[in-house]
């Protein structure tokens, strides 16, 4: 029986993974689950699903969905198609260039209230952006550019671009270099090699960087408050789950929020893994 | 920035484009230098009003923030949460690492995909009822507490950075030394425990920088007294007028300090093109 087991990979090697798994069901799976059962006993509404109708028919609510998806979508794609192009002029070595890669990769810790305090300082009214403006003629009062959508899009730009960036560089950099040298010496122009050769191999981790650019800008807190409009165009999902939480102490709403973030995730998620599995299908089927 | 120049062998790729794309990581990176240069003027400056500079200089706003924020104590929690975060996660995570690099079972990729979903969702959706979860067993605002809540992330963070690791270990490393009449402690901590160390260096510094980082987690766990810097910054941004804007800016820029203290110290022991690089050889 043991020998059995032990042939599909069963033994005592097994339980180092009893920690971890424990630990994933205590504090991860156990606080999920209890947070989905809250949610459908509401403390205000009436029903079991008294939270969710609240939440679909309340614009105030219902809104920030569409809010947070027409920034974190953008801003995710922006920082990714970004991110190619940069990162593929720098995949060869030269000089300088662990300097170019610590430069872009500084944003990481700034910090956002550093980041915050920096864009209020620099594009406010006052600051030296505007005054450079004005002072030169293009414009005859202060641009608005913080305290707004833009403000926050900035933000998300400053903060996702150096990840979106790190880990394209990541990828291209387990992608054999010799396969555009063959493509080059079977008379591939460089943009054939690019997109015949480098771009298929890059897809899937591209994809991984989206969704892991997505899921920063998805879950976009305290930049929308700071730099933001929190009570107009920039109030996010994890705004309106946090006010519930711990300004109207309603936990049972708030887990809820919490639920709707989570699905609109995961749809997120499904569409992006559905529309590469259409996509590059014979890639993978190549690998 | 000389050390940006295109290398001229590489002109070949369209022109236009190329121009587009130094061009954009010009401007990034003179805007980003105008952002912090903005702040640490601002943190060096007496007042500073319609002018293009501060009227006067001074240091005096990083001693003050220092003492009202009582940042002496906030540093040495946010050393605390980040530290045992480091350690239990590596402590947890590594020998499942370990067993899901080395034994192929019914049932693990269902347990790799359960150690992503913490990392595939806002921090918001698990905090928030986590946070409230903590309060019911009298944890909410307490240190476990915080740890607990930022060991959500870390620990499958470390599982997936550490499993590509330990596949590419000659699994016949451990058959010799068990020929050799090694037992299974032996060879934890005297073969196998070496190899590992570049690798939890590695994941243990990115856990690092992560959990200095994590706001969410952090604010919606923490209390009075157990507030890490991320927090104690935001709530001081958060609730101007109480304090001066030069007093907070001093506060973003230590916090800058630390951060890029650390994240120099994981860009010299990790080369990020190798930890991705060795995560797509898994089959």
């Amino acid at each position: 029986m043991r020998r059995r087991l032990a042939a599909h990979g069963i033994d005592h090697t097994l339980l180092l993974l009893a920690p971890a798994v424990v630990f994933f069901a205590v504090v991860f799976l156990y606080p999920f689950l209890y947070g989905l059962v809250l949610s459908f006993q509401p403390e205000r509404y009436v029903g079991a699903l008294g939270n969710y109708q609240q939440f679909f028919a309340d614009p105030f609510l219902r809104d920030t969905i569409g809010i947070t998806l027409g920034l974190a979508v953008p801003a995710a794609l922006f920082n990714v198609v970004a991110s190619v192009p940069v990162a593929y002029r720098m995949r060869g070595a030269f000089r300088g260039k662990r300097l170019l890669i610590g430069l872009l990769v500084m944003p990481v810790t700034l910090g956002t209230v550093l980041i915050a305090k920096g864009l209020l300082t620099l594009l406010g009214a006052r600051g030296w952006v505007n005054r450079a403006l004005v002072g030169l003629g293009l414009v005859d009062d202060p641009v608005r550019f913080v305290n707004n959508y833009e403000g926050v899009m900035l933000t998300l730009i400053i903060t996702g671009f150096p990840f979106a960036f790190l880990l394209t560089l990541a990828y291209l950099g387990g992608i054999d270099p010799m396969l555009e040298r063959a493509a080059a010496t079977l008379g591939a122009g460089p943009r054939q090699r690019f997109w015949q050769i480098t771009f298929p191999l890059l897809a899937p981790g591209l994809t991984v960087t989206f969704i892991l650019t997505f899921v920063l800008a998805f879950a976009v807190f305290p930049s929308a408050v700071l730099v933001g409009e929190p009570a107009g165009e920039t109030r996010v999902l994890s705004i309106v789950a946090y006010r519930a939480a711990y300004e109207q102490f309603d936990a049972s709403m708030a887990s809820a929020i919490a639920m709707i973030m989570a699905a609109v995730q995961l749809v997120v998620l499904g569409f992006v893994l559905a529309v590469r599995g259409r996509m590059y299908r014979g890639v993978r089927a190549r690998r | 920035m000389t050390a940006i120049a295109p290398n001229p062998r590489r002109r070949i790729v369209a022109s236009p484009l190329s121009w587009l794309t130094w061009g954009f990581v010009g401007f990034f990176l003179i805007f980003l230098l105008a952002l912090v240069g903005a702040v640490v003027v601002n943190s060096l400056g007496t007042r500073w009003l319609d002018h293009w500079l501060p009227d006067a200089f001074t240091t005096h706003w990083y001693g003050d923030a220092w003492r009202e924020l009582g940042l002496s104590s906030v540093l040495l929690v946010t050393i605390e949460i980040s530290g045992a975060v480091v350690a239990l996660s590596l402590l947890l995570g590594v020998p499942a690492a370990y067993a899901l690099a080395r034994r192929d079972f019914p049932g693990r990729r269902l347990v790799v995909l359960a150690f992503l979903i913490p990392l595939l969702l806002p921090p918001v959706t698990y905090g928030i009822p986590l946070a409230t979860v903590l309060l019911r067993y009298e944890l909410g605002g307490t240190l476990a507490g915080v740890i607990l809540a930022n060991l959500v992330p870390s620990v499958p963070f470390v599982i997936l950075t550490m499993t590509p690791f330990i596949e590419q270990i000659d699994p016949r490393i451990e058959s010799a030394a068990r020929t050799l009449g090694a037992g299974t402690a032996t060879i934890f901590v005297r073969v196998l425990g070496p190899l590992l160390v570049p690798g939890m260096l590695a994941a243990g510094l990115l856990v690092l920088v992560r959990t200095v980082g994590m706001f969410e987690l952090s604010f919606f766990t923490s209390g009075p007294g157990t507030q890490p810097l991320v927090v104690v910054l935001y709530y001081a941004a958060f609730s101007p007028g109480v304090r001066a804007s030069q007093s907070i800016d001093a506060t973003a820029v230590i916090y800058m300090a630390m951060m890029l203290v650390l994240l120099v110290a994981a860009l010299s022991f990790v080369n990020p093109t190798n930890l991705v690089a060795r995560l797509r050889e898994r089959p």
